[in-house]
C-alpha cells in the first residue's frame, strides 16, 4: 500500500470513529431519557422518587362541561352515566357516591363565575390519613392518597376530616364493580388518581378526557420532576391550593382561582 | 363512720321485672335497628355522604362523656379523700361502666363493618386520636373494673386509693380524647377548636352526675332505702357547679368565636339562622339544660324538693344531648368553607346548609343504647353488692349539720 | 350386661346413623369446583401446584393484596383479577353464575366449607369482559335479570 492510500485509509477510519462518537453522543441522551420515561414495569413498586400531582386550569374549564366526571364514572364504574341508572340504586342522591364532581363559584363581589373539578386534593399531609383509626386511609409512596378497602371499618371519621369533602361512603350493596376499582358496601371511597392507570404509565381517566375533547384544562404528571410537563407549568405560571391555609401541601393545583 | 352495709337489691317485684321487660324491649329494637341497617347497608338511614355522623353518634358520645363523669363521685371518695361520697363508689363505678358499654355498642353496631371490629382492635394508626380513644375506651373497662373489684372485695379494699387514681387520671385522658374527636378537624369551621377537649371534660361532669343521681334517687325510692339530705344536698350542689361550669364553657367558645369574623358564618348558622340547630341551642341546651336546672337547683323553693331536682337532672340529660346534636350534626351541616367569599354550588350539594332526616331505625339504635347501660345497672343491682343498705344521714356522715 | 343381640341392634343403629348423611351424598363426596378456561402451563394446572393452592390460596391472595393496593406491583402472579378471569367460566347457555351459587368456582367449595369471604363485596365476582357487558345491560334496564340462581 502506498504513503498516499494508508493516510488515506487512516483518515478515513478516524473520521469514522469520530462520526460514531458524535452520532453515539447525539442518540444516548434519547436512549437515557426513554429509559427513565418508561421506568415503571408492573413489578415496580411505587416510589417517593415520584410524586404524582394534577394541575388544573380554570380559564379553560367550561361552565357546563362535565368530561372529567364522565370519564371518571366510566372508568371506575360509578354514578350514572348519560341518564342511566346508577349502580346505587337504593341511595338518595345525597348518599350516592362522587369522586369527582363540578363546582361552580360566583364571587359575591364581583360576580365573576368560574367552574372546576374538585376531587381528592392528594395532600402531603391529608387529614383523612392522619384521623384513620386502622390506617385504612393512606398515602402511597408516590403521594396518592387512597382507602385500603381491606381493612376500613367504615367509621366514615375520614369523611369528617376531608377539608374537601372528597369521600363517599357506600350505602348499598354493590355488584358488577370493574377489576381495576374495586367498591363495597360499608366501606369509603374517593378519587384514587387512577392509580391502576398511573402505574401503567396513563393519565387519570378525567385528564384523558379532558385532553382528548382537546380542552387542555387539566394536566397530570410527576411533580417531583423538574422536567414533567406539569412542574414546567407551575414554575412558569404557578398554581394555587384550594384552602392553602391549612397547609396540606396538596398535589391538585389550580390557576386561575 | 359506720362502715357502709352493702346489700343487693331483692328484685322481686312484678316492677322490677316490668322494668327490665321495657329496657329490653328497647334493646331488642336496637338491636333490630342494627341488623336492618347492616343487611342492606346505611342507605336504610338518614346519614348520608354530607351529614355522616347522626342520631346513633349523638346518643354514642353523650353516653361515653357521660360516663366518664358518672365515675366522679367514686374519684372524689378515693382521690380527695371526701369519705361522705364513699358509699356512693362502688355504684359510681358500675353507672360508668355500664354507660360506656352502652355508647360503644351503639358506635360499633353503627359502624359500615362492624364485622371487622377485630381489625379496629389489632390495626392501630397511632396519629388518630379515634385509635387513641379505642385504647382508652378498652382500659377504662379494664382499670375501673379493677378500681370496682378493690371496693366490693373487702381484703383488697386498701389498694382502692391507687386504683381510684388511676382511674381517675384515664376517665381525663379518656374525655380528653373524645373531645379531640372534634377538636383536631380542621376542616369544619365547628370544630377545630382546643377548647373542645376541656369543654367535653366539664360536659362530662355535668351529664354524668346528673345521670347518677337520678339513678340513685330512682333506686333508693323503687327499693324504700333511705336516702338522707345530707348525701342528697352534696350531689345537688355538685351538680350546680358542673351545669354552670359547662355553661361557661359554651360562652367562651361561641364569645371567642364571634369575635373572629372568619367564625361569623358559622356562628349566624348555630346562633340565629339554623333552623332546627338554633333551637336546639337555645331552648334545648341553654334554656332546658343550663338555665332552668340552675334556677330550680339554687332556688330556695325548689333546691330542696327532690322530684324538682330529679326534673332539674332529667333537662340536663336532655339539654346535653340537644348539645351533643348541635355540635354533632349542626357541626356537619354547615359547609365547608372551600372558597370564603364565593357562592359555591355542585352536584355533591357543596356550599349549601345539609340537611338530615333521622329514621325510626337509628334513633332506636341510639335509645338502645341508653337501655342497656340501664339494664345492666339494674340487673348489677340485684345480683352484687352495689348499693348501700342505707344513705340516711347517720349512716353517711354522723357529723353533718343540719 | 349387655347381650350379644342388644350389641347388634345398637351397632346398626349407629352404623346407619353415621352412615346417611354418607350416602345422602352418595357420589359427591366433596365440592365440585367448575373447569377453568385453560391450564396455567404444561406442567401444573394452576399457576401453583393444586394442593398448594388449594391449602394455601388465602395466604398468596393476602400478601398480593398488599402488593398491590399500597405497594402499586400489578404484576398477574397471585393476582385476584387474574383466577377470576381464568376460573369463572361461562355454562353451556353462555351464563355466568356468580359468588353465592354452587356453580361459581370460589362458592363451590366455600358454600361446602361454609367459609364466609368478603372480598366480593368490593371485587367484581366476574371476569371483566363478562361484568362490562352486563353492566351495560343494567345501566340500560336496572331490573335486568343477571343469571340464574345468582345470589350475594
Amino acid at each position: 500500500m502506498s504513503n498516499s492510500e494508508q493516510n488515506t485509509n487512516e483518515y478515513r477510519r478516524k473520521f469514522l470513529a469520530q462520526s460514531a462518537a458524535v452520532a453515539g453522543l447525539a442518540i444516548a441522551p434519547g436512549i437515557i431519557l426513554n429509559q427513565v420515561a418508561h421506568a415503571k414495569s408492573d413489578s415496580d413498586k411505587a416510589t417517593s422518587a415520584n410524586r404524582w400531582g394534577m394541575l388544573i386550569n380554570t380559564n379553560k374549564c367550561a361552565s357546563g362541561c362535565t368530561d372529567c366526571v364522565t370519564a371518571c364514572k366510566t372508568e371506575n364504574a360509578w354514578g350514572s352515566v348519560d341518564g342511566n341508572t346508577s349502580s346505587e340504586t337504593h341511595s338518595s342522591k345525597e348518599q350516592q357516591a362522587q369522586w369527582i364532581r363540578k363546582v361552580t363559584i360566583t364571587d359575591k363581589q364581583t360576580g365573576h363565575v368560574q367552574s372546576l373539578p374538585l376531587m381528592c386534593q392528594h395532600c402531603e399531609t391529608a387529614p383523612c390519613v392522619d384521623v384513620c383509626p386502622t390506617g385504612a386511609s393512606m398515602k402511597r409512596e408516590d403521594g396518592i392518597v387512597q382507602v385500603d378497602k381491606h381493612i376500613c371499618i367504615g367509621c366514615r371519621y375520614c369523611m369528617m376530616a376531608c377539608p374537601y369533602k372528597a369521600r363517599s361512603f357506600v350505602h348499598e350493596k354493590l355488584e358488577l364493580q370493574k377489576a381495576t376499582a374495586p367498591r363495597g358496601i360499608g366501606t369509603v371511597e374517593s378519587c384514587n388518581m387512577c392509580a391502576h392507570r398511573v402505574d401503567k404509565d396513563q393519565d387519570p381517566a378525567c385528564v384523558e378526557a379532558c385532553n382528548k375533547a382537546e380542552h387542555g384544562a387539566m394536566l397530570f404528571g410527576d411533580l417531583k420532576d423538574a422536567n414533567s410537563a406539569i412542574s414546567r407549568e407551575l414554575k412558569k405560571h404557578g398554581g394555587e391550593q384550594i384552602r392553602a391555609d391549612l397547609g396540606l401541601n396538596t398535589g391538585v393545583r389550580y390557576q386561575g382561582l | 363512720m359506720k362502715k357502709p352495709v352493702f346489700k343487693q337489691i331483692d328484685g322481686n317485684s312484678i316492677n322490677y321485672w316490668m322494668l327490665l321487660a321495657l329496657l329490653g324491649s328497647f334493646v331488642l329494637a336496637a338491636v333490630g335497628s342494627h341488623f336492618y341497617m347492616e343487611h342492606g347497608g346505611h342507605y336504610v338511614t338518614g346519614m348520608n355522604n354530607q351529614i355522616v355522623w347522626g342520631m346513633p353518634h349523638v346518643f354514642a358520645v353523650f353516653l361515653i362523656v357521660a360516663a366518664s363523669g358518672a365515675l366522679n363521685i367514686a374519684s372524689i371518695s378515693s382521690v380527695f379523700g371526701k369519705t361522705a361520697y364513699k358509699p356512693l363508689a362502688p355504684l359510681s363505678t358500675l353507672v360508668a361502666l355500664a354507660l360506656l358499654a352502652g355508647g360503644l355498642m351503639v358506635l360499633v353496631l353503627d359502624l359500615g363493618r362492624p364485622d371487622r371490629l377485630i381489625v379496629a382492635m389489632t390495626y392501630y394508626n397511632f396519629k388518630s386520636i379515634f385509635a387513641w380513644n379505642m385504647i382508652l375506651y378498652n382500659g377504662f373497662f379494664l382499670i375501673v373494673g379493677i378500681y370496682m373489684w378493690t371496693m366490693l372485695q373487702r381484703n383488697l379494699n386498701k389498694y382502692s386509693k391507687v386504683a381510684g387514681m388511676s382511674a381517675f387520671i384515664w376517665r381525663l385522658a379518656l374525655t380528653t380524647g373524645t373531645g379531640s374527636i372534634f377538636g383536631f378537624l380542621v376542616a369544619r369551621q365547628a370544630y377545630d377548636a382546643a377548647i373542645m377537649a376541656p369543654m367535653f371534660v366539664v360536659m362530662s361532669f355535668s351529664f354524668g352526675l346528673a345521670i347518677f343521681l337520678l339513678i340513685v334517687i330512682a333506686t333508693y325510692k323503687w327499693t324504700d332505702r333511705p336516702l338522707g339530705d345530707a348525701i342528697f344536698k352534696r350531689l345537688k350542689n355538685l351538680l350546680g357547679i358542673f351545669v354552670a361550669g359547662v355553661l361557661y364553657f359554651v360562652i367562651a367558645q361561641h364569645l371567642t368565636n364571634l369575635y373572629a369574623t372568619e367564625h361569623h358564618g358559622v356562628e349566624a348558622f348555630i346562633l340565629r339562622d339554623g333552623g332546627i340547630y338554633t333551637q336546639l341551642f337555645w331552648y334545648g341546651q341553654i334554656i332546658l339544660g343550663s338555665l332552668i336546672p340552675l334556677a330550680i337547683l339554687y332556688h330556695p323553693a325548689t333546691a330542696n324538693s327532690r322530684s324538682a331536682i330529679s326534673v332539674a337532672s332529667i333537662f340536663i340529660v336532655l339539654g346535653g344531648l340537644a348539645q351533643m346534636y348541635v355540635i354533632i350534626i349542626g357541626g356537619q351541616a354547615y359547609p365547608l368553607e372551600l372558597f370564603p367569599g364565593k357562592e359555591v354550588t355542585s352536584s355533591f350539594f357543596d356550599g349549601m346548609v345539609n340537611t338530615y332526616s333521622p329514621t325510626i331505625a337509628e334513633t332506636l339504635l341510639g335509645l338502645g343504647g341508653i337501655a342497656v347501660a340501664l339494664f345492666m345497672i339494674a340487673f348489677a343491682v340485684k345480683v352484687l353488692r352495689f348499693l348501700p343498705e342505707s344513705l340516711a344521714d347517720e349512716a353517711v356522715d354522723p357529723h353533718h349539720s343540719k | 350386661m349387655m347381650s350379644l343381640r342388644q350389641f347388634a341392634k345398637h351397632l346398626v343403629v349407629l352404623v346407619g346413623l353415621t352412615a346417611l348423611p354418607v350416602l345422602s351424598n352418595a357420589g359427591e363426596l366433596g365440592p365440585v369446583p367448575p373447569k377453568a378456561k385453560m391450564k396455567a402451563s404444561e406442567k401444573t394446572e394452576c399457576v401453583e401446584p393444586v394442593g398448594d393452592m388449594r391449602k394455601n390460596h388465602m395466604e398468596f391472595l393476602l400478601h398480593k393484596r398488599d402488593e398491590t393496593m399500597r405497594e402499586g406491583v400489578r404484576t398477574k402472579t397471585h393476582s385476584l383479577a387474574e383466577c377470576i378471569d381464568c376460573h369463572v367460566t361461562p355454562d353451556k347457555k353462555g351464563e355466568f353464575a356468580r359468588y353465592g351459587d354452587d356453580k361459581h368456582f370460589c362458592s363451590s367449595c366455600h358454600n361446602y366449607a361454609a367459609v364466609n369471604v368478603d372480598c366480593f363485596d368490593c371485587h367484581s365476582d366476574l371476569p371483566e369482559s363478562a361484568s362490562s357487558k352486563l353492566r351495560t345491560l343494567n345501566q340500560k334496564n336496572p331490573h335486568h335479570k343477571m343469571t340464574e340462581g345468582g345470589k350475594k
